[in-house]
C-alpha cells in the first residue's frame, strides 16, 4: 500500500519534472532549501502576518464583491445587506475590516523591526525599497476602500485627502476634478475607486509582494544579531555547502509560523466576535451614517494608520508645506539605506546615540498618531505636534550626522548569531 | 541589554493602552449615563421592540431592519410580530418602512425623522438612552419641547405620558453667555415612576442597539468556540514546533 502510494507521488513527481524541470528547484530556493538564520526573534514574524493578512484580504474581498454595489445610491445599503441579510456576511465584512487594521499594525511593526535590526542595509537596500512601495500603495488601497462603504467618514475624508492634490501650484484643481471625474465625491468616484481597489492596486500589490520576496531570497533574511550567515561557516546538518547558522524555512520556519499565526489569530478573533469597531479605531462611529453631501460631520479624521502624517500635515499652517511635509514623511523612508552611513547592523551593537534616536522615532510616531486622531483644537498640542514632526525628521538628520561624521561608537560584533528563542 | 528592551517594551505597552482609549462619538458624550442594555437580556429587547413599534415607529423608519428577523432572533412568532409590531401593512419579511413621508415630517417638526436602523452604532447605547430621559419643557421652541442631549432637536418627547413632564434649570456660569445645566424637576407626573421609566428608555436603546447590529446577537457565541479552537490549534502548533526545534542547536 505504502508502496503504491510512493509510487504515485513519485509519478506525479516525475511527470512535473518532464514537463516544467525549473519548478522543483523553485520550490526548494524559496522553501526546503532557504536557509533563514536560526536567531529570529518574535520581531520577525510580521514578513509572515502580513502575508496572512494579505491573504485574508484578497479571499474575504472577493466574496464582498459578490454583494457590494459600487453606486452612490446603494454602497451603504449594500454594506448593510452584507451585514444584515447575506449568510455570514457580517463575517467577512468584519474578517476584511479587522484585516485593514491589522494589516498596518503588523506592517508598521515589521518596517521598525527593519530600523531596529538594521535591514534596509547593504546588500538589502532593494528590499526596503520594494517593502517602501508595498507600504505606499498599501495605504493607497486602504484608502481606496475606505470610501467604498460610503459613509459620513468615507465621503468626508476621500474630499479631504483628494483635496491635498489641490495644493499642486497649477494643475491642482483640475488634477483634483480630474481624479473625482466631478466637483465633489460622487458616483463616479466611487465606482472608479471600487475597480481600483479590488483589480488595480491588489495587482501592484501582489507583483510587488512577489518581488520583495524575491530580492529577500537573493541575499538571504539579516537577523537580530545583523550577522551575514552567508559569509560565516559553511556546513549544517541539511547541506555541506549551506551557511552553517541558517535553517531550512520548510519545515522549521513554517511550523515557528505556524504556532505564531494561530497566535496572532486569536487576538484578531477576539477583536473581530467581541469588538470589532475596537472602539471607533477601527471602524469609526460616523461611518455608520450614509454620506451627506449636506452635512459636515464634527470631526473629520482618517482612520488611525494614517493619523501620524495626517497630524503632520494638520500642524503645518500652510497647506502645500504641509502636504510636502507628510509625504516627505514618507519618501525620506525611501532613502533610510543611504542616509545610514554605519556599518553596524544591530541596535545591539550600535551606539548609544542610536538606541535613544529610534526609541524617540517610535514615540513621536506614536504620537502624532494620537494628535492626528484628536479633534485637533488644542494649541498647545499643535506645538507639541510641531515639536513631533521636527523630531520625526530629526531622526533622519541625526542618523546622517551620527554615522556619517563618525560619531558612533559601536561594540563589536560577533562572528556568529548568538543563539535561538 | 534585556533591561533597555523590557523598558522599550513597557513604554510603548503603555502608550498602545493610552491610545486604546475609545474615540468618542460625541464631544458631549463625557455627560451621557450608562444604560446598563444588555443584548443577552431578551425580555429587555421584546420589551424595547413593543415599546419602539408603539412609541417611536410612527415617525421612524428601521429600513435595514426586517419584521422576520425581529422575529426570529427575539423569539417571536410571526404571528406576534404581525398583530403586535406591523402597523404598516408591509409584508412579514419586508423590512421596516417609516409611516409617515419624509415631506410631511419636515413640515410638521421641521426636519425628516431620522431613519434609527444604525442610530446605536453612530451615537452609541447611552446617548440614545440618556437622550430619551432628557427632553424638557422650553416655550421657546416651536413644539415646545427642547433636549439637553441635543440641544434645539425638532423631536418633541414622544414618551410624555409614561415619564411625565420635566422642566430644567440652568445656573449662570460664571462671565459665560450660555448658561449650564444643572438638574430635571418633574413638572407633571406621568403614569411610570422614575425607576420604571429609565427601564423603558433602557429596553428601547436596548432594541436599537440589537437593531444597529443583529449580527452581535451571533458573533459572540461565534467567537467563543473560534478562540477555543484556535487556542487548541496554536498549542498544536507549538508541540509541533517545539518537536522540530529539538534539532537546532
Amino acid at each position: 500500500m505504502a508502496n503504491r502510494l510512493t509510487r504515485a507521488v513519485t509519478g506525479v513527481q516525475d511527470w512535473f519534472n518532464d514537463r516544467a524541470p525549473s519548478f522543483g528547484p523553485f520550490y526548494r530556493k524559496h522553501m526546503t532549501e532557504y536557509y533563514a538564520p536560526k536567531n529570529f526573534n518574535i520581531w520577525y514574524i510580521f514578513g509572515v502576518l502580513s502575508m496572512v493578512v494579505l491573504v485574508n484580504q484578497i479571499l474575504t474581498g472577493i466574496f464582498l464583491t459578490m454583494h457590494y454595489k459600487p453606486s452612490a445610491a446603494e454602497a451603504f445599503a449594500s454594506v448593510e445587506y452584507i451585514m444584515r441579510d447575506v449568510d455570514w456576511g457580517w463575517l467577512i465584512r468584519y474578517m476584511h475590516s479587522t484585516g485593514a487594521s491589522a494589516f498596518f499594525v503588523v506592517v508598521y511593526i515589521h518596517m521598525f523591526r527593519g530600523i531596529m535590526y538594521g535591514s534596509y542595509k547593504k546588500p538589502r537596500e532593494l528590499v526596503w525599497v520594494l517593502g517602501m512601495l508595498i507600504y505606499l500603495v498599501l495605504m493607497a488601497e486602504a484608502f481606496l476602500g475606505y470610501v467604498l462603504p460610503w459613509g459620513q467618514m468615507s465621503f468626508w475624508g476621500a474630499k479631504v485627502i483628494i483635496s491635498l492634490f489641490g495644493a499642486i501650484p497649477y494643475i491642482g484643481g483640475a488634477l483634483t476634478e480630474w481624479i473625482m471625474g466631478d466637483y465633489l465625491p460622487s458616483d463616479a468616484t466611487l465606482n472608479r475607486f471600487f475597480a481600483l481597489h479590488v483589480i488595480a492596486l491588489p495587482l501592484v500589490l501582489l507583483l510587488l509582494v512577489v518581488l520583495h520576496i524575491f530580492a529577500l531570497h537573493e541575499v538571504g533574511s539579516n537577523n537580530p544579531d545583523g550577522v551575514e550567515i552567508k559569509k560565516g561557516p559553511k556546513g549544517n546538518r541539511w547541506s555541506d555547502k549551506a551557511p552553517a547558522d541558517g535553517v531550512p524555512f520548510h519545515p522549521y520556519f513554517t511550523v515557528k509560523d505556524t504556532f505564531y499565526t494561530g497566535f496572532f489569530l486569536i487576538i484578531c478573533a477576539f477583536i473581530l466576535f467581541f469588538e470589532p469597531t475596537a472602539g471607533g479605531w477601527f471602524l469609526e462611529h460616523d461611518n455608520f451614517v450614509e454620506a451627506n453631501r449636506l452635512v459636515t460631520p464634527e470631526h473629520i479624521k482618517p482612520v488611525w494608520y494614517y493619523t501620524p502624517f495626517y497630524a503632520m500635515l494638520r500642524v503645518i499652517p500652510d497647506k502645500l508645506s504641509g502636504v510636502l511635509v507628510m509625504f516627505g514623511a514618507i519618501v525620506v523612508l525611501f532613502f533610510l539605506p543611504w542616509l545610514d552611513r554605519g556599518k553596524v547592523k544591530s541596535w545591539r551593537y550600535r551606539g548609544t546615540g542610536f538606541r535613544v534616536a529610534i526609541f524617540v522615532l517610535g514615540v513621536c510616531f506614536v504620537w502624532l498618531g494620537k494628535i492626528g486622531a484628536g479633534p485637533g483644537t488644542d494649541p498647545v498640542e499643535t506645538v507639541i505636534g510641531r515639536i513631533l514632526t521636527a523630531l520625526y525628521f530629526g531622526f533622519f538628520g541625526f542618523l546622517l550626522a551620527y554615522t556619517g561624521l563618525g560619531w558612533e561608537k559601536t561594540k563589536p560584533v560577533p562572528e556568529r548569531v548568538t543563539g535561538h528563542d | 541589554m534585556p533591561l533597555m528592551r523590557y523598558f522599550l517594551y513597557a513604554t510603548f505597552l503603555a502608550m498602545a493602552m493610552a491610545l486604546a482609549a475609545p474615540v468618542d462619538a460625541s464631544s458631549g458624550s463625557s455627560n451621557l449615563q450608562a444604560s446598563g442594555a444588555s443584548l443577552s437580556d431578551r425580555g429587555s429587547l421584546q420589551n424595547g421592540a413593543k415599546l419602539f413599534f408603539n412609541y417611536c415607529s410612527g415617525c421612524h423608519s428601521l429600513k435595514l431592519m426586517r419584521y422576520s428577523r425581529i422575529a426570529s432572533d427575539l423569539g417571536l412568532t410571526e404571528q406576534q410580530v404581525m398583530d403586535n409590531l406591523n402597523f404598516t401593512g408591509a409584508k412579514f419579511g419586508e423590512q421596516i418602512p417609516p409611516s409617515m413621508s419624509a415631506a410631511d415630517g419636515k413640515t410638521w417638526f421641521g426636519a425628516a425623522p431620522p431613519d434609527l436602523s444604525l442610530m446605536a452604532r453612530a451615537r452609541g447605547v447611552d446617548y440614545i438612552y440618556t437622550y430619551l430621559k432628557s427632553f424638557y419643557l422650553d416655550p421657546t421652541r416651536p413644539l415646545g419641547w427642547n433636549n439637553t442631549v441635543f440641544p434645539n432637536a425638532s423631536m418633541p418627547n414622544a414618551l410624555w405620558s409614561l415619564q411625565g413632564i420635566q422642566t430644567a434649570t440652568f445656573k449662570a456660569h460664571g462671565s459665560d453667555v450660555t448658561p449650564v445645566f444643572e438638574k430635571f424637576e418633574l413638572h407633571q407626573a406621568g403614569s411610570l415612576d422614575a425607576h420604571q421609566f429609565d427601564e423603558v428608555a433602557r429596553d428601547i436603546a436596548n432594541f436599537l442597539q440589537y437593531a444597529a447590529e443583529p449580527a452581535a446577537l451571533q458573533r459572540k457565541s461565534v467567537g467563543v468556540w473560534v478562540l477555543l479552537f484556535l487556542g487548541v490549534f496554536t498549542l498544536l502548533a507549538w508541540l509541533l514546533k517545539q518537536e522540530y526545534w529539538k534539532d537546532v542547536h
